[in-house]
């Protein structure tokens, strides 16, 4: 599934993110200040947060420890998409807001619901022996 | 009568939000913009700045991105984004810190990635900062601390680290 949003105008949700809100939801869209470049905002789906496992796709190590206060972001484009993968997880400080709609062009206006890729959510305790 | 009372009341409440409104954006922006009064608690900055003090972080050199080596600067906690940190930058994008201590026989030394800073606090001994956690995004940083206002008999701009762990490189100005 392509990235939907390269060239989409979005509203942007700017209320502080409260760490209960994100608590229960896993899935959320953020936007979030990259680290390396500082004034580029990129819209990823968030995947976890707090002391949780999760599967790399492209990242050095095949499983990773999200620490607390951070989040894992994803690309849904994963093969043109700068995201955890490269540069690991993210703190959740460096969030900016939550894109909630696309706004431009007209024909494609619609609600951004939060949603888990198949396969991409974050590994249960249970499966602690598949670590390498 | 009543209605003329009620009118004069009224234009003068709405003056009254209007005048409130204008001054809290006004207020609002200098705070984001330029800069803002910080309490600090904690020792990891002692003898620098110690419990209680009060200083003031201005906000723009961090919007330029001017932040330089030696800075003490407040920045958002890495773990708790609704906590703030104040320790002081050792090592900027690409320098060389060392992350062993003092005591420690062997050097050990890494160099500070791409966009990110080593932040280190004055008191070595109690100080939670980038030796425990490692370097922080440069985009957590809210302001750069330049004058300390309380206490009345330190009141004045900070002094340089008394640690002496920033490592010079060439292109560093004297």
């Amino acid at each position: 599934m392509e990235a939907q949003i390269s060239r989409d105008m979005i509203v942007n949700h700017r209320s502080p993110p409260t760490s209960s809100s994100l608590q229960l939801r896993d899935e959320k869209e953020e936007e979030e200040e990259e680290e390396e470049v500082e004034e580029e905002v990129v819209v990823k789906e968030v995947e976890v947060e707090k002391e949780v496992e999760v599967e790399t796709l492209s990242y050095k190590n095949r499983f990773v420890r999200v620490p607390v206060g951070h989040f894992w972001l994803e690309g849904d484009h994963h093969g043109h998409s700068l995201d955890s993968n490269s540069f690991g997880p993210v703190s959740v400080g460096l969030l900016h807001g939550r894109a909630s709609h696309i706004i431009w062009p007209p024909s494609r206006w619609q609600r951004i619901e939060p949603t888990l890729p198949k396969n991409r959510g974050p590994l249960e305790e249970k499966e602690e022996e598949e670590e390498g | 009568m009543q209605v003329e009372m009620f009118r004069s009341v009224l234009g003068k409440t709405l003056g009254f939000v209007g005048y409130t409104v204008q001054y809290g954006c006004i207020a609002h922006c200098a705070f984001e913009y330029i800069g803002e009064f910080v309490v600090c608690s904690g020792p990891s900055m002692e003898p620098t700045i110690v419990n209680h003090d009060i200083v003031f972080c201005e906000r723009m050199t961090r919007q330029l991105c001017k932040i330089q080596k030696g800075d003490i600067i407040i920045a958002k906690s890495p773990f708790d984004p609704n906590m703030n940190i104040c320790k002081r930058v050792m090592g900027l994008e690409g320098d060389k810190v060392c992350t062993s201590s003092p005591s420690d026989l062997f050097k050990a030394h890494t160099y500070v990635p791409k966009g990110q800073v080593w932040l280190e606090g004055d008191n070595l001994r109690n100080s939670n900062d980038s030796r425990s956690y490692g370097p922080i995004p440069y985009a957590l940083i809210r302001g750069r601390v330049c004058l300390k206002l309380w206490p009345p008999h330190s009141v004045g701009t900070l002094s340089e680290s008394p640690t002496r762990r920033i490592i010079k490189t060439h292109s560093d100005s004297d």
